[in-house]
C-alpha cells in the first residue's frame, strides 16, 4: 500500500479515497498495539524529529508512542528547552534539525501556516501535528476513525461539533474530513466564537445546543481556552458551561446511540460535565487509543510515499547516467 | 538620430514618440523639446527644426514621469531594509520622478533635521524628487502636535502618522484644525486598532480556512468614517485617506464628496489585482496592511477608480528584508515593495482589460496624486521641469526578484505575468536611469 503524497498538513482538499486509505491503514496498524510485543520493522533505519512549539502531552506522546512501535528513531525538540527562547528562527532551527539527517519531521507550532513553511524549505516529510487555529489533521483522522469504527461509514450520520469553533484546528480538520465523507456536520457555540462564512465549508450554524444535538450521532466538544474570556469573547466561564456545556439533561434532546467526544485535555464542569466525560455515551478514551493506530497509519504512509518519490527519482537518476554504482 | 541611452545634451528633442498627457486626457504621435530641464514643448508630429540635437523615441510612449505618493524609504532607521538612494532607484526604474515618502522612521519626520537629512540625501542619490511627509504627532504617537510651520518651511509636503492612525478622535480634529493655515493635507492611515487586534489577514471565509485572525473591513471604515464627520466640521481642511482597500470606504469617500468635503483617496495596486484567497499558501510578501481584502470590494474599488471617487493609485511601497519576511506567517511584517511593479500592474489590470483609457490610467500616478499633496509634477505643461518617462506600453515581462532594484524584494507580484516597461525615466531634463543603471 503506497501513498503518493509526501506531507500531512491538513484534511482540506483531500479526496475520500485518500481519506478511506489512512482509516483503513490505520485499522490494521491497531491490532499491533495489542500485542504483547508492540512492535514492528516497518520504519526502521528512518529518523523523526518532533518539532513542538507548543505545549501537548497527549499529542506528543501518540507520536512518539507510534513512531517507537513502527521502529523509527525519535528525538523530541519543545520550544521552552531549545534554541527558540534565545531568538532563533523557525527557518533555522528546522533547516540545522533536519542538516542532521532526519527524514520526518513532525511539528505543531501556534502559527498558521508553519507546517506549511516549513515544507516549503525542507527535504523531509512534514506532518502537522497542529497549527494554530487551522487545522490538526491527525485529529481529525482519529476523530473519524473513532466513528468509523462504530458506524461502519459516514453516510446519513449527523456529527454536532460544540465549542469554540472560530479557534479550533480540531473542529477545522473534522469538518474538512466529515464533509467529504458525507457526514452531515453542525457546528454549535455562542457567534463570538463562530467564525465567519464556516457555512462556506458545508455545514451548518446553530447557535442552541439543545437544537443542534437533535438526531445527532456524535456531539464532539471542543476544549474551551480559558483565555479566550479575558479577550472578552465570551460574559463568564458559568455562563458557558450553562449554555454551551454537555451535560445529561442536554443529552436528553438526543438519539439513544449518540456518543461523545472530546479532543482533550478536558475541563470538566466546563464544556463537559463530569458524568459526561465518564459516562456510557463517551468515547474519550477509545480517541486517545485510536489516536496511535492513525498516527502510524500517517508516518507509514507518507514514509511509502517519499521512498516512491526517492525510487522515482533514483530511477530517472540511473536513466541518466549509466555508469557508476552508488555508493552505500 | 540619437540614441536616449547617451543622452548627454541639456536641451534637446525626443523624437518619433507616442506621447500620453494624462492632464489633457491625450495621446499622440508628437514629440517633445526639453530645454535646460524644463519641457519647453510638446508638439504633434515628426520634429522639423534640427537647431537641437535630436533623440529618438522610437517605439516608445513618453508620459510625464510618474508619482507616487505614499512610499516607505525606511531612511533613517532602517536602512537594512531600503535607504533613500534605493528606494529612489527603484522609483526611476518604474517611471517614478517623484515620491512622498512616509514618517514612521526611526526618528520619525516629526524634526526640521529629518525633513532636512531625507532631502540631503534624496538629493545626493540624485534619482527621484522626493516630498516628505512628516508625522501628525511627535514620534507618531498620537499625544504632542509636531511643528508643522517649521517642518513644512524644511520641505515637508503633508502631516501623517502613517503606519498607525491618529488613535483619538480629539487628536484627529486637532491635526485637521492645525494644518488649515498651511494648506496642507492630513493624510490619514485609516485603521481602529482594536478592531484589527492582532488580526493578520482580511477577515472573511478565507480567514476561516486558513486558521488566522482577521481584520475586518470595518477596522478601516470606522475610522474613515470618525474622520470624515471630524472634518464636516472643521473649515478648510484638506484630508486625504491612504491605502483605501474595502468597498465600504469607496462608498464613504463617495458620499463625502457628494457632501462636498474636502476629501481625497488612494489605493494601491495589490487592492486592485490580488484578493485574500491569494493568501492560501500563506505566502508573507502579500502580508500587507490594510490586508488584501475580498473579491467584492475589490471591484467596489475597481468601480471607485473608474468612476473617480478614488483619486489616484500609491504604490504603498514597503520593503522589508528576507529574513523578516521568511517567518510563520503571523510573526511577518506587513507590506509588499511596489515602485517597480505598479506602473505594469496599471496596464495589465486597468487598460488591458478596457477599464480605463491610457491617458485616463496613467492619470493616476501623474498630475492626480501630485494634486491630493499638493506637489508639482504629472503634467506636460511648458516650463514644467523636465520629468519624463519613455515606456514601451506592450513589452510583457514576469515579475522576479532579481529584477528589482529595491534594496528588499519582498513583492506580493514575484512570478505574476505582466504587460508594459519602463525603458527610461528623466528627472530634470537628465537620464537618470542611465546615470544609474547602465541601461
Amino acid at each position: 500500500m503506497t501513498n503518493t503524497t509526501k506531507h500531512l498538513l491538513g484534511l482540506e482538499g483531500m479526496s475520500a479515497e485518500e481519506l478511506t486509505r489512512y482509516l483503513d491503514t490505520a485499522e490494521s496498524f491497531k491490532e499491533i498495539s495489542e500485542r504483547p510485543v508492540k512492535k514492528v520493522p516497518a520504519l526502521r533505519g528512518i529518523t523523526v524529529a518532533n518539532l513542538f512549539f507548543e505545549n501537548s502531552t497527549r499529542t506528543r506522546i501518540s507520536f512518539e508512542l507510534a513512531e517507537k512501535r513502527l521502529s523509527a528513531d525519535s528525538v523530541n525538540f519543545s520550544a521552552s528547552g531549545s534554541s527558540v527562547s534565545k531568538g532563533e528562527t523557525l527557518r533555522d532551527t528546522a533547516e540545522n534539525i533536519e542538516a542532521m539527517k532526519v527524514d520526518m519531521i513532525v511539528i505543531r507550532h501556534g502559527a498558521s501556516g508553519a507546517p506549511h513553511f516549513l515544507a516549503s524549505l525542507l527535504d523531509g516529510s512534514v506532518v502537522n501535528a497542529g497549527d494554530g487555529a487551522h487545522e490538526h489533521p491527525t485529529q481529525g483522522l482519529l476523530d473519524m476513525f473513532t466513528l468509523r469504527e462504530r458506524w461502519g461509514g459516514f453516510a446519513g450520520r449527523k456529527v454536532v461539533i460544540v465549542g469554540d469553533i472560530a479557534h479550533s484546528r480540531v473542529a477545522r480538520s473534522n469538518i474538512y474530513g466529515l464533509v467529504t465523507m458525507g457526514a452531515e456536520v453542525v457546528v454549535c457555540g455562542p457567534p463570538t466564537l463562530m467564525p465567519p462564512d464556516i457555512e462556506r465549508l458545508g455545514v451548518r450554524v446553530e447557535t442552541n445546543l439543545r437544537k443542534a444535538i437533535e438526531a445527532a450521532d456524535a456531539v464532539n466538544v471542543l476544549r474551551l481556552q480559558l483565555e479566550r474570556q479575558k479577550k472578552g469573547l465570551f460574559p463568564s466561564v458559568d455562563e458557558y458551561a450553562r449554555v454551551w456545556g454537555l451535560n445529561n439533561e442536554v443529552l436528553k434532546n438526543t438519539k439513544k446511540e449518540c456518543i461523545v467526544m472530546h479532543p482533550g485535555p478536558m475541563n470538566r464542569g466546563v464544556e463537559i460535565a463530569h458524568d459526561v466525560a465518564d459516562g456510557e455515551r463517551s468515547v474519550i478514551l477509545g480517541q486517545v487509543t485510536n489516536g496511535v493506530a492513525v498516527r502510524m497509519a500517517v508516518l507509514y504512509l507518507l514514509r511509502g510515499g517519499a521512498a516512491l518519490e526517492a525510487e522515482e527519482s533514483q530511477q530517472s537518476t540511473d536513466a541518466k547516467s549509466r555508469e557508476g554504482k552508488q555508493v552505500a | 538620430m540619437l540614441s536616449l541611452d547617451n543622452l548627454i545634451h541639456r536641451s534637446y528633442i525626443i523624437d518619433n514618440v507616442t506621447v500620453v498627457d494624462p492632464a489633457r486626457n491625450t495621446l499622440f504621435p508628437g514629440h517633445v523639446v526639453v530645454s535646460e530641464g524644463k519641457i519647453e514643448g510638446v508638439e504633434r508630429g515628426r520634429a522639423k527644426e534640427a537647431s537641437l540635437p535630436i533623440y529618438d523615441g522610437r517605439g516608445l510612449h513618453l508620459a510625464p514621469g510618474f508619482v507616487d505618493i505614499h512610499v516607505h524609504l525606511r531612511e533613517p532607521g532602517h536602512e537594512y531594509k531600503e535607504t533613500i538612494a534605493t528606494g529612489t532607484l527603484a522609483a526611476v526604474c518604474g517611471g517614478f520622478t517623484s515620491v512622498a515618502c512616509m514618517p514612521n522612521t526611526i526618528p520619525a519626520i516629526d524634526d526640521r533635521s529629518v525633513v532636512e537629512f531625507i532631502l540631503t540625501q534624496a538629493k545626493i542619490a540624485g534619482l527621484a524628487k522626493v516630498y516628505p511627509i512628516a508625522a501628525a504627532t511627535i514620534g507618531r504617537k498620537g499625544e504632542v502636535l509636531s511643528e508643522y510651520h517649521d517642518l513644512v518651511d524644511a520641505g515637508a509636503v503633508a502631516v501623517s502618522d502613517d503606519g498607525a492612525p491618529v488613535g483619538t478622535a480629539d487628536m484627529a480634529r486637532r491635526v485637521m484644525e492645525y494644518t488649515v493655515p498651511l494648506g496642507i493635507p492630513f493624510v490619514e492611515h485609516c485603521e481602529d486598532m482594536c478592531a484589527s487586534g492582532d488580526g493578520v489577514m482580511h477577515e472573511g471565509f478565507h480567514s476561516t480556512q486558513l486558521g488566522l485572525k482577521g481584520i475586518p473591513a470595518h477596522s478601516e471604515e470606522v475610522c474613515l468614517a470618525r474622520d470624515l464627520i471630524i472634518l464636516g466640521s472643521v473649515k478648510g481642511a484638506k484630508y486625504h485617506a491612504a491605502h483605501m482597500s474595502t468597498g465600504g470606504s469607496v462608498e464613504l469617500i463617495r458620499r463625502a464628496k457628494n457632501d462636498g468635503l474636502s476629501v481625497t483617496a488612494e489605493t494601491a495596486p495589490h487592492y486592485l489585482c490580488l484578493e485574500d484567497k491569494d493568501l492560501v499558501t500563506y505566502d508573507t510578501n502579500k502580508k500587507i496592511n490594510p490586508p488584501l481584502r475580498g473579491a467584492a470590494d475589490r471591484e467596489a474599488m475597481l468601480e471607485g477608480i473608474k468612476d473617480g471617487t478614488i483619486d489616484c493609485i500609491a504604490s504603498d511601497h514597503a520593503p522589508h528584508a528576507a529574513n523578516e519576511k521568511q517567518v510563520e506567517f503571523a510573526a511577518a511584517p506587513n507590506g509588499s515593495v511596489g515602485l517597480e511593479t505598479m506602473f505594469p500592474l496599471i496596464v495589465t489590470h486597468l487598460v488591458q482589460p478596457g477599464h480605463l483609457t491610457l491617458p485616463q490610467a496613467l492619470a493616476l500616478i501623474t498630475h492626480k496624486p501630485a494634486a491630493c499633496l499638493g506637489i508639482p509634477g504629472g503634467t506636460l505643461t511648458r516650463g514644467a521641469a523636465a520629468d519624463l518617462v519613455l515606456f514601451d506600453p506592450e513589452e510583457r515581462w514576469t515579475v522576479r526578484a532579481d529584477d528589482l532594484h529595491s534594496k528588499s524584494k519582498n513583492s506580493a507580484f514575484l512570478g505574476h505575468g505582466v504587460t508594459g516597461r519602463v525603458k527610461v525615466t528623466i528627472v530634470d531634463g537628465v537620464n537618470v536611469m542611465a546615470a544609474k543603471v547602465g541601461v
